[in-house]
């Protein structure tokens, strides 16, 4: 246990006196991967961004209650009260049949044709806002709606919904591929740079195995590197994130004022910070790992 | 100590060569506490037998046994085989990005000895092949013959039962080769059991070793000198 101890403190101590010895060239490689998590980062970023202030913006999904021809004033009050008390409910309009049809008349190609009509075939209706714009709650709330007395048609206006859920679907899933894309990079780009040091100290390799160094004991050190170069990468690009958001935020106002509400992009959340350092880290680690290893094998008996 | 029995070994065919037996059928044993010189012409085998006791080389035929463990069994165990032998290289294989120091504490950290015991010890080693005042300085700024001292302090500082030295004295003038050959005597005389190989026996004589001949991969003689 003693000499375990030992050993990874002397492996720590050879990598940081790798690191120290060429400061530059470590703080490069640094910033490459650095860079290469940002993308995958931001895009992450903006979909959860996107997703959360879908609920906020003004245009609301909406569901609209076609009131049943016989439907009394009586009828449309209590739906209204219905309406007002209802959890998922953010707001309602009516609109009486009479309303509708002059709305209808104000569209010019079609006026002559309202006016022909011998009767206003137009219900009245309640044009409902939803608090979430979520498919699943906004259908949810579509079917219990239709099953109120009086209500004749309950009718989704979802499409508007539906397309940015599919939009967040496919950001999202463009955020994973590039995520496992880059995550492949990195295990590349750790290999490179870490296989590199391995040719450069190759000679120290042979001394050490000669005089009874483990495959573990010629590993660590590099594998100390690796963890480390990755892990700092990834520390870099998660400090680069909340510069770019910080960055956006100072320039929202301007585009928050047109849509009449005060959009803020939220931060990376702490835990996310830590994933992403760990996962850089576990990268890096594996990059090494198999460099060393590729080295170790070829390397035959002694 | 070390057992070989009918061990050969063939260099495989590359483009250019095909092939090379360097050592045919040997069967030999060497005892504890013995010092054995292995010599030879060049390309006599001198060098391939102590690669295949070191465990450095395998051999293609036949079985090496040191300390009752056949090397060829476990690649596992090798490196930890390899902590109870001392190794001592013609061309020394030092690292020369270290200082004298910290190339003879190599073999403690890789067995994970306390710092501090490691110090007292790589002290010690230094002192014996008399480079104790130069422990901060780096290889290139010792002779060669300083140089073949300081990996002999590397090859003992973890206090091996086994010196195995190929071609120590090879590139060194008479005095400096008479220095190395004394400290083996004396590692010999606590009961290390030394092997040299050397194509030079004159500066080994004093140490009246037991002489094991190659010639062509066979054994040509064996006797006391």
């Amino acid at each position: 246990m003693k000499a375990w101890i030992n050993q990874h403190r002397r492996a720590i101590g050879v990598t940081a006196a790798q690191a120290w010895r060429s400061p530059f060239s470590h703080l490069f490689q640094v910033l490459v991967i650095g860079v290469a998590i940002l993308l995958p980062l931001l895009l992450h970023l903006a979909v959860q961004n996107l997703q959360r202030l879908g609920g906020n913006l003004p245009a609301d999904a909406r569901i609209a209650l076609y009131l049943a021809g016989d439907a009394t004033g009586k009828d449309a009050d209590q739906i209204a009260a219905r309406l007002k008390a209802h959890p998922t409910v953010a707001g309602h309009r009516f609109v009486s049949r009479e309303e509708a049809i002059k709305d209808l008349r104000r569209i010019h190609e079609i006026a002559d044709l309202v006016d022909a009509l011998p009767k206003n075939p137009l219900p009245d209706a309640f044009i409902v806002r939803a608090r979430s714009s979520a498919p699943d709650d906004l259908e949810a709330l579509r079917r219990e709606a239709a099953k109120w007395p009086k209500v004749a048609l309950a009718q989704l206006d979802a499409a508007w919904a539906a397309r940015l859920d599919a939009g967040l679907d496919l950001a999202r899933a463009l955020a994973a591929g590039l995520a496992a894309l880059l995550a492949g990079a990195l295990l590349a780009i750790a290999f490179n740079t870490i296989g590199l040091q391995v040719v450069n100290r190759r000679e120290e390799i042979e001394v050490c195995r000669l005089i009874g160094a483990t495959h573990g004991f010629i590993r660590r050190p590099f594998l100390y590197a690796g963890l480390l170069q990755g892990a700092v990468g990834g520390a870099i690009a998660c400090g680069l994130a909340a510069l770019c958001v910080e960055w956006v935020n100072r320039q929202l106002p301007g585009l928050a004022a047109l849509y009449e509400t005060n959009i803020v992009l939220l931060p990376l959340a702490w835990q996310d910070v830590i994933s992403v350092t760990c996962f850089a880290g576990l990268l890096g680690w594996l990059g090494a790992w198999l460099a060393v290893s590729r080295h170790l094998w070829r390397g035959g008996p002694a | 100590m070390i057992l070989l029995d009918k061990v050969g070994k063939r260099y495989p065919a590359g483009p250019g060569n095909d092939g090379h037996e360097a050592l045919k059928s040997i069967t030999l044993a060497i005892d504890s506490g013995e010092f054995a010189v292995v010599t030879g012409r060049s390309g006599a085998g001198k060098s391939t037998l102590l690669k295949l006791v070191a465990g450095i080389e395998l051999p293609t035929s036949g079985t090496v046994r040191v300390n009752g463990q056949d090397l060829a069994g476990s690649r596992r165990a090798l490196p930890f085989m390899r902590r109870k032998i001392g190794l001592i290289f013609q061309d020394h294989k030092l690292l020369y990005d270290r200082s004298v120091f910290d190339n003879v504490q190599l073999p403690l950290d890789i067995t994970g000895f306390p710092p501090k015991e490691a110090a007292r010890r790589v002290r010690a080693a230094l002192d014996k092949v008399g480079l104790l005042s130069r422990e901060r300085e780096l290889p290139v700024t010792l002779s060669g013959g300083e140089q073949q001292r300081l990996c002999i302090a590397r090859a003992i500082v973890h206090r091996p039962s086994l010196l195995l030295a190929d071609e120590p004295t090879a590139n060194l003038d008479m005095d400096y080769a008479q220095d190395i050959v004394d400290i083996l005597r004396s590692f010999h005389q606590v009961g290390v059991t030394v092997v040299v190989s050397t194509h030079d026996l004159v500066s080994l004589r004093m140490a009246r070793p037991r002489v094991i001949a190659l010639s062509r991969g066979m054994l040509a003689s064996e006797h006391p000198e």
